[in-house]
């Protein structure tokens, strides 16, 4: 019978001119796409094709081209080509949709509609060259009286870390990149909720470890060999359910790092069965603090849902000393298309009304705010921090620096770059030295560029831009949402 | 629409100066009228004030409060509420010498007060958290009224106009103080409102500053969590608070201040006591350009940013501490002076009344002052 | 001095980008890679070599005391200053037994003299294959670096 309504996704269009038939594109696209004859006839089953472009990066005379298939529907703003499309899918399969990486629909990004102050007679800017500029970030509660009663800190070079990405969501050679990167720069990178792998255990300085609801490779090692310890409730890709890894990435090393069967899909449950209301997480932190000796800061993370002002007073009241609010961007390496589509919060939303609530309750200094969600550039990170963050966590746009082209078939296990999958022969794309000298670049050209936006607002000090709203103005936004920013518009 | 202070933002440059007799001995208000007139370019006429320190040694246990009223009717309705607070010995118009250049002021009050007892005993502050609370009340709710200065044995005289058309306005040869500050404003705004003038205090701190602090958010923000309003919307205000905050509320020394608001830099901290008090109070540190005298009883302390944006320079002969934003005002009343010198940018010149230099540790006393 | 490219097999992808680059850098293509391959003979001078799931390119190691310079008739057959062995065509006559003598196979058979890796003598930079490797597999190595810093 069958006939398959999803017409393929993608063209390829192979330009005679300048192919050389050298095979490189057959022996590195994973999905089998191209394909030569004995005779040298090339030919592409393009139905396979996923978009990641690793043909047309590698092709060395550049003769590949790879466009959306331009089999196009009448246009119709509400029934949209990739609405018809899913439901072909859904039709045919019985199943949930699944994707991967952050929302990509056409929301607002307020991030995009901010603007920065830049100093002018009232005030010199300061010129990073010729003047130091200080970024260095302390994450922990700051509110304990006496200094030489300081609760346990992180300290970091740059306000930026790693994001929490599995083992078994990315390849080991990922977060040993992450992991050498951040060591270098002098920041953290996060295990997200896959363990710890022991050819990790010299990072352990620049290490945060994640107890997520499935406590996959949660152990007193794992605790040890940890410089913070996040509780994840949830992330702002898919909020409300817990982590998916499907059975075909869990290898024996990810099963034995996980804790877990091999080749069987590890569903971490949609709440911590031990966190059903915030007391329960007021036990679970201090389980967590005792266990390591009151010497190592606590997190949580949760997504930024409508709620999340009075969620995150919760939670730092509850004790934890670092509170991460993944915003509705946030990326996954699989998830359910409706839930990452469709729920959660955009960060600078939640990140405004989080810092508001915690200063009228008189609460900031008892924890640090790290936002994450969807974090693109180094004026991203800046914005961030002036809507009241004290650091970013970037997950996406790491992957991106070692190579991810944004293709969302992460949940395949089939990554042509080496990055979301644990296949050995696809993991040996990314070489972890390369890896950690691309990552390590992107930090310090953040840093470089951070530190020219602060020289020209006039300030030296990441100390004195964290919530300082009056460096922001509005542009093309309404009333209300400048209010709930908390930031004037342009020209005011 | 031009808007009045507190409404909206508005970034000033100025001139500022400082006068302290360390062995108490009272002088008049001349010498720094003529020092920060010596400064006249640095300011556009458009605010200039003073602070005193010693001028009511007949009332010096009273608070004396300097109350500014747009109308008759701002008054009867503060009265009716320090009446209800407070017990008030004296209270009258502030002796004025009307000129035609001072345009337009507001009606000037004086009073010495004390709090009441049963509502100092119910309200379970001290007597000077219970000022403090009237007062912010005072300037944030009271429509018409702003309270100018609100310390023992002290006052402030600022208005709308040029520093010396203020002070002569003002009558300040007619007080005598062993320790006088002056500032004299350049804001890119017309505020006309006087209430907006500085010396900014609060109790018995009267903060004057040159420059702007472009960390004012994070500060105010920081000091609202501790019922600090920032109802002025002036940097000048916020650097009162900080004072307030970190040495009376949290019991900082001075040096421990100014290692919160001109934090040396990360590379160079030595004391792991310096990077927990940085770390601690991240958010009062004072970004910007600055120069800034900051007056208590005691004495005086000036000090600039960390990088030493705006000019500062200091001076003694015999018992006198001069300080200045620049040299020029100082020579003008003291043309032959012992030493003279620039402080760097961080380092604080700090002079005071020798019966309190106990309240420096020894070390600090040696390197902050001269003679 | 001892100079080769080493590869790691642990990061070897096996897609000859290596080999493409050092033809078209050799033999007058002028880095032209269309040119080689669409209107010339491409002459990679080094070979991949599979094993299973391993690849690597198997490099002239520019032996000291080579046995193919020590084999060569007419001297052809060089090593310079950096220690690089290197074909001087003027002067090859296509007797082959240099090729016979390489333990290794990386001399091949050319039509007017035979050709090996030459480490890109007349180009600027790093040997065009370790310039061309996506994934960092090959390095150039000089006399006393350790091969495990890879």
């Amino acid at each position: 019978m069958s006939m398959n309504m999803l017409t393929p996704a993608f063209t390829v269009q192979r330009n005679p001119e300048r192919c050389i038939r050298c095979g490189v594109c057959i022996n590195q696209c994973a999905n089998e796409v191209h394909h030569m004859e004995e005779d040298s006839w090339m030919w592409v089953e393009e139905e396979r094709c996923v978009g990641c472009q690793r043909c047309g990066v590698l092709c060395p005379t550049h003769a590949l081209t790879i466009t959306e298939f331009p089999l196009h529907f009448r246009s119709n703003h509400h029934w949209s080509s990739a609405h018809i499309r899913e439901i072909y899918a859904q039709s045919q399969t019985g199943g949930v949709l699944l994707t991967g990486m952050g929302n990509p629909r056409s929301y607002l990004s307020y991030f995009d509609h901010l603007l920065l102050n830049a100093s002018q007679v009232t005030n010199p800017s300061i010129d990073p060259l010729r003047e130091p500029m200080e970024l260095t970030t302390y994450l922990g509660n700051k509110d304990s009286g006496k200094p030489d009663q300081h609760k346990p800190q992180l300290q970091l070079k740059v306000p930026i870390m790693f994001s929490a990405m599995s083992y078994g969501a990315v390849s080991l050679n990922v977060q040993k990149s992450l992991a050498q990167a951040a060591q270098q720069i002098g920041t953290m990178w996060n295990t997200g909720e896959g363990g710890l792998h022991a050819d990790l255990r010299e990072y352990s300085a620049h290490t945060i470890v994640q107890v997520a609801s499935g406590r996959f490779g949660v152990n007193p090692d794992y605790l040890e060999a940890a410089a913070a310890v996040e509780i994840k409730i949830g992330q702002g890709a898919k909020p409300g359910i817990g982590g998916h890894l499907p059975g075909e990435k869990v290898t024996r090393d990810v099963a034995q790092t996980r804790m877990i069967p091999a080749w069987s899909d590890a569903i971490s449950p949609a709440p911590h069965h031990d966190i059903y209301s915030i007391e329960d997480l007021a036990q679970l932190i201090e389980t967590l603090q005792v266990a390591t000796r009151y010497t190592k800061p606590i997190a949580v993370k949760v997504a930024a849902v409508h709620n999340i002002a009075a969620i995150a007073s919760g939670i730092v009241r509850a004790g934890a000393d670092i509170v991460v609010i993944d915003g509705f961007r946030g990326a996954t390496g699989a998830a359910p298309m409706r839930i990452r589509d469709n729920t959660g919060i955009p960060i600078e939303m939640a990140l405004a009304q989080v810092n508001q609530r915690l200063l009228d309750e008189g609460i900031r200094q008892q924890a640090s705010l790290v936002a994450a969600g969807g974090i693109r550039s180094s004026a991203d990170v800046i914005k961030a921090i002036i809507l009241g963050a004290d650091a970013v966590y970037i997950g996406t746009a790491a992957l991106i620096a070692l190579g991810c082209h944004m293709c969302q078939s992460c949940f395949t296990g089939r990554c042509n770059w080496g990055i979301a999958t644990t296949d050995p022969g696809l993991s040996k794309r990314l070489n972890p030295h390369k890896g950690a000298v691309m990552a390590g670049n992107l930090l310090t050209a953040w840093e470089h560029e951070i530190k020219e936006m602060m020289g020209g607002m006039g300030i030296n000090s990441v100390d004195s831009l964290r919530g300082n709203h009056l460096m922001l103005r509005g542009i093309g936004l309404e009333r209300h949402e400048l209010e709930l920013l908390g930031v004037l518009a342009a020209g005011e | 629409m031009l808007q009045r202070e507190g409404e909206v933002r508005i970034p000033s440059g100025c001139a500022i100066a400082g006068i302290i007799n360390r062995q108490g001995e009272r002088f008049n208000g001349s010498d720094i009228i003529a020092s920060i007139a010596n400064m006249h370019q640095r300011s556009n006429g458009l605010g200039g004030g003073f602070a005193a320190y010693g001028i009511y040694p007949e009332y010096q246990d009273y608070y004396a409060l300097h109350i500014y009223y747009d109308d008759e009717i701002a008054r009867q309705q503060t009265e009716k509420y320090l009446n209800q607070n407070f017990r008030i010995v004296v209270n009258e118009l502030l002796p004025l010498r009307p000129l035609r250049k001072i345009v337009d002021p507001p009606l000037i009050w004086r009073y010495f007060v004390l709090p009441r007892e049963e509502k100092l005993m119910l309200s379970h502050l001290s007597e000077d958290d219970f000022v403090f609370r009237a007062v912010m009340w005072i300037n944030d709710s009271q429509l018409g009224a702003f309270v100018a200065s609100s310390g023992k044995n002290m006052a402030v005289f600022k208005g709308v106009g040029y520093p010396e058309d203020i002070g002569e306005f003002f009558r300040l040869e007619d007080y005598h103080a062993y320790l006088w500050t002056a500032h004299g404003r350049f804001p890119t705004n017309t505020p006309g409102w006087w209430g907006g003038a500085h010396p900014f205090t609060l109790l018995n701190w009267a903060v004057v500053h040159n420059g702007e602090i472009s960390s004012y958010y994070t500060n105010r923000r920081f000091l609202e969590m501790y019922g600090y309003k920032c109802s002025l919307q002036t940097d000048t205000e916020v650097i009162a608070y900080i004072f307030d905050f970190l040495m009376r509320k949290q019991e900082l020394s001075l040096a421990e201040t100014l290692d919160v608001i001109a934090a040396p830099f990360w590379d160079s901290i030595q004391e792991k006591a310096q990077i927990s008090l940085r770390r601690q109070y991240g958010a009062l540190l004072l970004n910007g350009p600055f120069s800034i005298i900051v007056a208590t009883g005691n004495g005086l302390i000036a000090v600039n940013d960390r990088i030493k944006l705006r000019p500062l320079v200091a001076a003694t002969r015999n018992d006198y501490l001069y300080v200045a934003s620049e040299e020029s005002a100082i020579r003008v009343v003291a043309p032959v002076v012992d030493r003279v010198w620039t402080p760097g940018g961080g380092e604080p010149v700090i002079g005071l009344l020798n019966d309190r230099a106990g309240l420096l540790p020894d070390g600090e006393q040696e390197q902050s002052i001269s003679a | 001095m001892i100079v080769k490219v080493v590869c790691s097999a642990e990061y070897c992808l096996g897609c000859g980008l290596c080999r493409i680059h050092c033809a078209a850098g050799h033999d007058g293509y002028n880095n032209s890679i269309l040119k080689a391959y669409q209107r010339g003979t491409p002459r990679p001078r080094a070979d991949l070599v599979y094993d299973q799931d391993r690849s690597w390119l198997n490099t002239c190691q520019h032996c000291p005391d080579a046995p193919c310079m020590n084999g060569c008739i007419t001297g052809a057959l060089q090593q310079d200053e950096q220690g690089v062995i290197y074909v001087d065509e003027e002067f090859c006559v296509s007797c082959y037994t240099c090729i016979m003598l390489c333990p290794y196979g990386h001399i091949h058979v050319g039509p007017q003299a035979v050709h090996k890796c030459d480490l890109c003598r007349g180009r600027s930079g790093q040997p065009a294959c370790v310039d061309a490797c996506p994934n960092g597999a090959l390095r150039l190595i000089d006399e006393g670096e350790s091969l495990c810093s890879m």
